[in-house]
């Protein structure tokens, strides 16, 4: 058996797991200290399903909490920035793009130091470590309690990063964090800095949450490993969380689909999750969430995390439903959270989504007398309204004329008819509600090259063999089940201009977490 | 009349240049960000009207070589597109009047504006591509006779190297190809210094003014919830990029890249809302030549832009990725660009392609 969790900003959703098999499942209220939420929602699964802390093979956990800390500016710890790329990149220093106000909430400090490598692995120059020295000294002279450490081309040699570590850790002690920028992203000097910023200034609270979390489970009884989803859907554990919070940032939506693949058992499918103020429509392909290709930019910081290729429109349960002369509209304003104060079957005056749902007999929320009078025309034009704008944001999503079987999820799909235009029919499985908590029990592990080679004449398929295998090694490195470890994503771009056929390999392995028996 | 750059310009321009970089030119972010620094540590930009350069004003384009891919990791030091400058002007024994562009498509439309802003001098609205190209010889400046060399190159490590090929820009191009591999793969150009005259008689005139109108005109088309390809098109009707068709709608089904003698080569495939018609896409780096359901409907040096479905931010060649959804149209380029002896240089046959040029506005007559 297996707990998944999603601590979201309002609600704490879990459930209880025994393969693929939903035993119980509960939806709570966010904590201010994510625990109380989650040994709340734990009692509630235990009074739906009796369970032993010992037939727990695994908590899986998702949480918006850190990249909510990024955008409120809270929690964030002081920290500095040390490139090493010398002479080179003196004319973009660290952070020189992020908002003021971001800057000031981490006391940002960027230092440049020398070092650096070509695309081809050649030195820019050679490390100075009486300059780091220094560097350190006025670091620690500034309070500096973190430090994110970024090297050019680090993706193709770490070898700067990792000596650079070593003198720091030398000179400021074991109890300031450091952060390296090989191990965080990708080819993108900034943008792979910038993540790497922002986990050093995540990394005290992802120590006190991830201690938070283990004692709150331990004092549950539980014993069975820890484990945190990241953004592409796979996971991580504790001791890895705790140094690389920023890799939680995407791991809602990503859950979400990935839990509604499961409970609708499809693999390739597009997802609409209906909340409250949104409807976020995404696509699964093979099971994975296809990603984004555009840059993404969180809290005003440019970053190259890979984030599902999620569209918004603002259609929810909460929505208001309006009459105009050229028909009813619906949204894209809510009443959010006051859903039940102010909708109709709620007692409340405003016409909102979720009283359609109800008057159309679709759902069954308070009272149905509320809206028994509401003008059928009406309704039945305002939910063929939705389904309509619905039905136009999967038409967008779909990448080939095969038909793309649509599943919906979450607390407002109720609002969706069980046919959508052009798109077919509505996979509506159960627990709809809380497909996010279950994608994060289901999650699997995965690991990932993206590196610049040099192709020697009829050498390609050694090189491709090479990646391939060390996505393999990393996934396998990270806990997964070597016999079920396969590659889901590979992509090959050639670098202009550069001799020696130079390309751009970008691989990623995921495989089942190996759990005891 | 000479006008001022300032910061809040930037955003726009960038997107602009990223559409006249016709799928190619290099991401402009990293340009942008340099101009940024440099204005806000510096002042505005002035830029000059070609039309004001005296005839025996001095101009020394500068341009950054190379693999846009290396630049977005080996940012510059920021002194070396200056010093190549410095090491022409003292090569030559004569100061430049003002810098210019040598392409207005892509990265190498931001790198004049960080030399402007950190040397005072004024940026000259005018280039030699009229887009983005490949390789340094494609220029209306060789097209109509201006030696690309004496040119200086400049690395971080304050070095410059003077390459000198007499009138052979193609040699230039190969020549200084090499040195930028050494120098880690991107290196910054100062080239074709010419006077006010030559500027007059050889640029591509106002392309800084266009990328800036460009970019404006898809971000107001987005904000005011209009078309933004609309608004477009109306925008270019009054330049000399007079004509704009939108040559395909649809969804990316299938790319595929490989390098070829240090460029990018490559087809991308679309498939039509409708699931029927078919665009495909040939590009070096950038667009080449776009064939729908078989027949040519647009092909260089006119340019071939994709942009992005709902948005109608330009997509490059490296950015196309299976499944977007997208719109691509073509626009005219101006006469100057269209000339036997300017399609001898960057035409058709230049990168092997059999068909002829045939002007976008003949190919799909009627605006749709």
């Amino acid at each position: 058996m297996r707990i998944g969790i999603d601590v979201g900003g309002t609600n704490t959703d879990a459930v209880l797991l025994d393969g693929s098999t939903v035993l119980a499942a509960t939806k709570a209220s966010t904590s201010r200290d994510v625990t109380t939420g989650i040994v709340q929602a734990l009692d509630a699964l235990r009074a739906q399903r009796a369970f032993q802390p010992g037939e727990l093979t695994a908590v899986m956990i998702g949480t918006t909490h850190f990249i909510n800390a990024l955008v409120q500016a809270r929690d964030l710890a002081p920290t500095a920035a040390l490139r090493l790329g010398l002479p080179a990149t003196a004319s973009l220093p660290p952070m020189v793009d992020w908002p003021r106000r971001l800057v000031g909430a981490v006391s940002g400090r960027a230092y440049l130091a020398h070092g650096g490598h070509e695309f081809d692995g050649r030195h820019i120059a050679e490390l100075n470590e009486a300059e780091l020295r220094a560097h350190a000294a006025d670091m620690a002279a500034h309070g500096v309690r973190s430090v994110a450490i970024s090297s050019v081309f680090s993706p193709v040699s770490n070898e700067f990063e990792l000596r650079a570590a070593e003198v720091l850790a030398a000179e400021l002690g074991p109890d300031v964090a450091l952060s390296l920028s090989h191990e965080i992203g990708r080819i993108g000097l900034l943008e792979r800095e910038n993540a790497t910023i922002v986990n050093a200034a995540l990394r005290e609270l992802a120590a006190h949450i991830v201690d938070g979390l283990i004692r709150s489970l331990a004092d549950y009884g539980i014993t069975a490993p820890l484990y945190l989803s990241q953004n592409d859907g796979t996971l991580m554990d504790v001791e890895y969380a705790r140094r690389y919070p920023v890799a939680t940032f995407a791991s809602g939506p990503t859950n979400s689909m990935r839990g509604a693949a499961l409970l609708s058992g499809l693999g390739t499918c597009a997802v609409v999750d209906v909340g409250g103020t949104t409807s976020d429509v995404g696509v699964l392909s093979g099971g994975f969430p296809r990603e984004a290709t555009t840059e993404v930019s969180i809290a005003g910081i440019r970053t190259n995390f890979r984030m599902p290729d999620v569209v918004s429109i603002g259609i929810g349960g909460g929505s208001l439903v309006r009459e105009t002369a050229d028909g009813p509209t619906v949204g894209p304003d809510s009443v959010g959270y006051r859903l039940t104060e102010e909708a109709l079957v709620f007692g409340g005056s405003t016409l909102t989504a979720t009283d359609l749902a109800v008057a159309a007999g679709r759902a069954d929320i308070g009272d149905p007398v509320a809206v028994a009078r509401l003008d059928p025309t009406l309704v039945k034009a305002a939910l063929d309204r939705i389904a309509v704008d619905v039905a136009d944001i999967v038409e967008r999503m779909r990448t080939s004329a095969d038909p793309l079987p649509v599943v919906a999820v979450g607390g407002g799909s109720v609002l969706l008819p069980d046919d959508l235009p052009g798109a077919g029919g509505v996979h509506r499985p159960d627990h709809f509600a809380v497909a996010n908590a279950i994608g994060a029990a289901i999650a699997q592990v995965g690991g990932e090259v993206d590196r610049v080679y040099a192709i020697g004449s009829g050498r390609r398929e050694a090189v491709v063999d090479e990646a391939r295998q060390e996505a393999v090694d990393r996934a396998i490195a990270a806990g997964a089940d070597p016999a079920g470890v396969r590659i889901v994503d590979f992509d090959e771009v050639p670098v202009p201009y550069l001799p020696g056929n130079a390309t751009r390999i970008r691989c990623k392995a995921v495989g089942d977490l190996q759990l005891p028996a | 009349m000479s006008w001022k750059l300032g910061l809040d310009q930037l955003t726009d321009l960038a997107r602009g240049a990223a559409l006249l970089g016709t799928g190619g030119g290099g991401d402009p972010l990293i340009g942008r960000l340099l101009v940024e620094q440099a204005i806000r540590e510096h002042g505005p930009v002035t830029v000059l009207d070609p039309e004001e350069l005296d005839d025996d004003a001095f101009v020394i384009p500068t341009a950054m070589m190379g693999a846009p891919t290396v630049m977005v990791e080996k940012i510059p030091s920021g002194a070396e597109p200056v010093a190549a400058l410095r090491a022409l002007e003292a090569h030559l024994g004569r100061s430049a009047d003002a810098t210019m562009p040598i392409e207005c498509g892509g990265i190498n439309s931001m790198i004049p504006l960080f030399v402007a802003a950190r040397t005072g001098l004024p940026v000259v609205d005018a280039d030699g591509m009229g887009r983005a190209f490949p390789e340094l010889q494609m220029e209306t400046f060789s097209v109509y006779g201006v030696p690309g060399t004496p040119m200086a190159i400049a690395g971080e490590n304050g070095e410059s190297v003077i390459i000198d090929t007499g009138g052979d820009n193609k040699r230039m191009e190969w020549i200084s190809r090499g040195v930028t591999v050494r120098l880690g793969g991107s290196s910054l150009i100062a080239e074709y210094a010419m006077t006010g005259a030559d500027v007059k008689r050889t640029a591509i005139p106002r392309t800084l003014s266009l990328a800036l109108a460009v970019g404006r005109a898809i971000r107001q088309g987005r904000e005011n919830h209009t078309d933004p390809v609309a608004v477009l098109r109306e925008t270019l009707a009054g330049t000399i990029y007079t004509h704009l068709r939108v040559l395909f709608s649809g969804k990316v089904t299938d790319v595929e890249r490989r390098t070829v003698e240090g460029f990018t080569r490559g087809r991308a495939r679309f498939t039509g809302h409708d699931g029927h018609s078919t665009l495909e896409l040939r590009f070096q780096n950038e667009h080449l030549v776009a064939v729908v359901d078989g027949d040519v409907v647009c092909i260089v040096p006119d340019l071939i832009c994709v942009l992005e479905g709902d948005t109608a931010e330009p997509i490059t060649t490296e950015g196309l990725r299976y499944g977007q959804r997208v719109t691509v149209v073509g626009i005219s380029t101006p006469d100057l660009m269209r000339t036997p002896e300017a399609l001898d240089v960057f035409g058709p046959s230049c990168f092997g392609l059999d068909h002829p040029f045939v002007p976008v506005e003949r190919l799909v007559p009627e605006a749709p």
